[in-house]
């Protein structure tokens, strides 16, 4: 049988595949699919120094007014789900990712796509969320468009938000910014609302049910900004997570990143959760959950400002470059990569 | 959280790593036979504790990687039928076959689910007994008892339009293929804690017997996996070659007697080609001629051909130990998860995607200019 094993060894290896011709469930998932659609597809086509930026959002100077511009669409199922439905995310998402360009949240668009045979109860609450969201984060619903698509062509409603915001912070904010050095803050416990999410398509049950964690997150933002906080960069933490986040800054910025596992919070439920559905917490989605990065002198008082769970979790460093290593609770060490294909499709 | 905090425990992890550098006076080469227990290590940097004169090697128990290209080509062939809504354990899915992937199937209009149990399958298939509904039933001896079950079920109620595409292995042939290779290097064993959690570890006695080699059974959290590599030193630095179980709250010597008598009724031993390493005898399960009916290979008349497999990757022998993952040419580069070469690369059992995953700061240099946009300020 010796024999049999040794002659065999190199039947191994089936024929690389490079590219995809065709769309996967990943190239949406937040990861590097979604990089190389953007690389490869997006960046060519559309060539413009603020889309090339790759923030959340553009920032750009209109008749001397400091603006910034973004869009999300909003594809999630269950539409509505413990602690929130897709009219909450539409509205937060988009809020938040104007607050990660440093910019106070000012008037939204909103377009739906329907299905056919969509219960209007469902499309009151939902539109109902959105109102209560929008007014909760201060924000104008200034204009929209539905159209109504056959049934089986949509999945219940899809909703597509833009949104304008005035960019409060003095300097400039983004992974260009970011110093070896500089703390990373997190602003509370993680991967909620993915594992809500899942939970709920799931059939899973727990004691005290996970709620989805989305908020809106200017009123954090604007007091690190009115505190005088030198924000170097702002991430939300949505589609492929913690995780995605700190890759893409760090190779964004060509420098390294040093988690500390111990520092990450993460609720019971939430970590049961994913135990059990095998997910590692680092690469779920959250809704209302964002880092920012300071000079280290500044992240005591920016953690305070940031919220009562707000705690340091990391640091930049020129170590590693390119690369995200977390200490582990246990004292080893090992690389964060970002999600690499899907771990969660059509969360957010 | 009860039953998981227990066993990361820093400061129980610590005394233990303690424990090892006080047993070892030279070098040993473990190997850990399950995929859950090599992601534990490399997720948890349980290599930075040990002393250097332990070296660990990663063994063959992921089903992803061992599961032949032909029987990822079958599944892909049955998937992409319009009648059809297969059925799959999700790491299956992105495993290429000779050309294709189950998801590419998916892309291409095939009915593709992922479910968390073969029991999810037949509930499809009573929904909707139009449809054919086809279970990847893949694994260790630690799915069969499920897996089995859905047979055995789906016969008891007279299902027509259920049935499994076999692709199960078994341990112990493949541990003892690994002690018989010429280059083994193995001097002891980590066994599955939950594959003998489901069989018991009497079968091993006889290869710890036979081959003189200490077999642990362990488990799959840091602090399990720290205390089996410290009963199995103790075990090589005092000469002995026995069978101990680490794992005892979940493993009990006979395991798991109705899962096992269950396995038994419905499948019974078969030669199996593992992908990578090659036919091993007697390692695989097939459905007995009772069940026939609800195997899959049969009910679609699909031909036993055999797929040679372009040879630039290594992981036939990374999955026998003998190499490292990133001593492969192509790891990193040519061959990363998004663009795997080999199975283990795609699992996330597989000990290249492992090392892929969390452990690739143990090969790279520093660099420590940084380009780009010029300071703040």
């Amino acid at each position: 049988m010796a024999d049999t094993v040794k002659k065999d060894f190199n039947l191994s290896c089936p024929a690389p595949r490079l590219t995809n011709d065709s769309i996967v469930l990943a190239h949406g998932g937040g990861g590097k699919l979604t990089q190389q659609l953007i690389e490869r597809v997006f960046l060519p086509a559309f060539a413009d120094p603020a889309l090339e930026a790759r923030h959340d959002g553009a920032s750009l100077e209109v008749a001397g007014l400091k603006l910034a511009f973004t869009t999300d669409s909003y594809v999630v199922r269950p539409l509505i789900f413990p602690g929130g439905n897709i009219g909450d995310l539409a509205v937060n998402g988009t809020v938040n990712d104007l607050a990660m360009c440093g910019a106070r949240p000012l008037c939204l668009s909103a377009g739906f796509i329907l299905e056919e045979g969509l219960s209007m109860e469902v499309l009151e609450t939902v539109v109902a969320s959105m109102a209560k969201a929008a007014e909760a984060a201060c924000v104008r619903l200034v204009t929209g468009d539905t159209k109504v698509v056959d049934k089986g062509k949509a999945d219940g409603i899809f909703i597509n938000t833009a949104g304008i915001g005035a960019i409060q912070t003095p300097l400039p904010v983004g992974p260009a910014w970011v110093q070896p050095g500089d703390a990373i803050l997190l602003n509370g416990d993680i991967a909620a609302h993915g594992t809500a999410i899942l939970s709920v398509r799931e059939g899973l049950e727990f004691e005290s049910p996970i709620l989805s964690d989305t908020a809106p997150l200017w009123s954090a933002v604007e007091k690190l900004i009115d505190a005088g906080i030198e924000i170097h960069c702002l991430r939300d933490l949505t589609r492929g997570g913690l995780s995605s986040a700190v890759n893409e800054i760090a190779q964004a910025r060509g420098v390294g990143i040093r988690l500390d596992e111990a520092a990450i919070p993460i609720t019971e439920p939430v970590r049961g959760a994913c135990e059990i559905l095998g997910l590692d917490p680092l690469y779920v989605a959250n809704e209302g959950r964002f880092i920012a990065i300071v000079p280290a002198a500044q992240a005591e008082s920016a953690s305070t400002l940031m919220g009562p769970d707000a705690v340091q979790i990391g640091s930049v460093v020129n170590d590693h470059p390119r690369t995200v290593v977390m200490r582990s609770k246990i004292g080893g060490n090992r690389v964060v990569d970002m999600l690499s294909g899907e771990q969660l499709p059509r969360i957010c | 959280m009860k039953f998981i905090d227990e066993y990361r425990d820093a400061a129980a992890v610590r005394r233990i790593a303690r424990n090892i550098r006080g047993l070892v006076t030279k070098p040993w080469t473990l190997m850990e036979v399950c995929g859950g227990q090599t992601h534990t290590i490399l997720k948890s940097g349980l290599q930075d504790l040990l002393p250097p004169e332990i070296t660990l090697v990663h063994g063959p128990g992921c089903p992803v990687c061992v599961t032949p290209v032909e029987l990822i080509d079958q599944a892909v062939e049955i998937a992409s039928r319009p009648e059809v809504t297969f059925c799959s354990f999700g790491d299956m899915l992105r495993v290429p076959g000779s050309s294709k992937s189950l998801f590419d199937a998916k892309a291409a209009g095939g009915d593709v689910r992922i479910v968390y149990s073969p029991l999810d399958a037949l509930k499809l298939a009573r929904a909707d007994t139009s449809r054919e509904v086809v279970f990847f039933a893949v694994g260790f001896e630690t799915t069969a008892p499920a897996n089995a079950m859905a047979a055995w079920q789906a016969a008891r109620e007279g299902l027509k339009n259920f049935s499994m595409l076999m692709a199960h292995v078994l341990v112990p042939p493949a541990m003892e293929a690994i002690l018989t290779s010429a280059d083994c290097r193995v001097q002891a064993f980590l066994a599955p804690g939950h594959v003998c959690a489901v069989v018991g570890f009497k079968e091993y006695e006889d290869i710890a017997e036979r081959f003189r080699v200490p077999i642990v059974v362990t488990g799959f959290e840091p602090l399990d996996l720290l205390d089996g590599v410290r009963m199995a030193v103790a075990q090589l630095e005092s000469g002995r070659a026995v069978v101990e179980n680490q794992y005892s709250r979940a493993v009990r010597r006979d395991g798991n007697r109705a899962a096992v008598e269950r396995v038994a009724e419905v499948f019974e031993v078969n030669h199996r080609k593992w992908r990578g390493i090659g036919e091993i005898p007697w390692s695989g399960l097939k459905l007995r001629d009772r069940y026939t009916a609800f195997d899959a290979g049969l009910k679609f008349g699909l031909s036993g051909a055999v797929v040679e497999e372009p040879s630039e990757c290594i992981s036939g022998i990374v999955l026998q130990g003998l190499r490292k993952p990133y001593e492969c040419p192509a790891f990193g580069t040519q061959c990363t998860p998004e663009t795997p070469l080999g199975a283990p690369m795609v699992s996330s059992e597989g000990a290249c995607a492992a090392y892929y995953l969390y452990g690739r700061h143990r090969e790279e240099r520093l660099q420590p200019e940084l380009p780009g946009a010029t300071p703040h300020k």
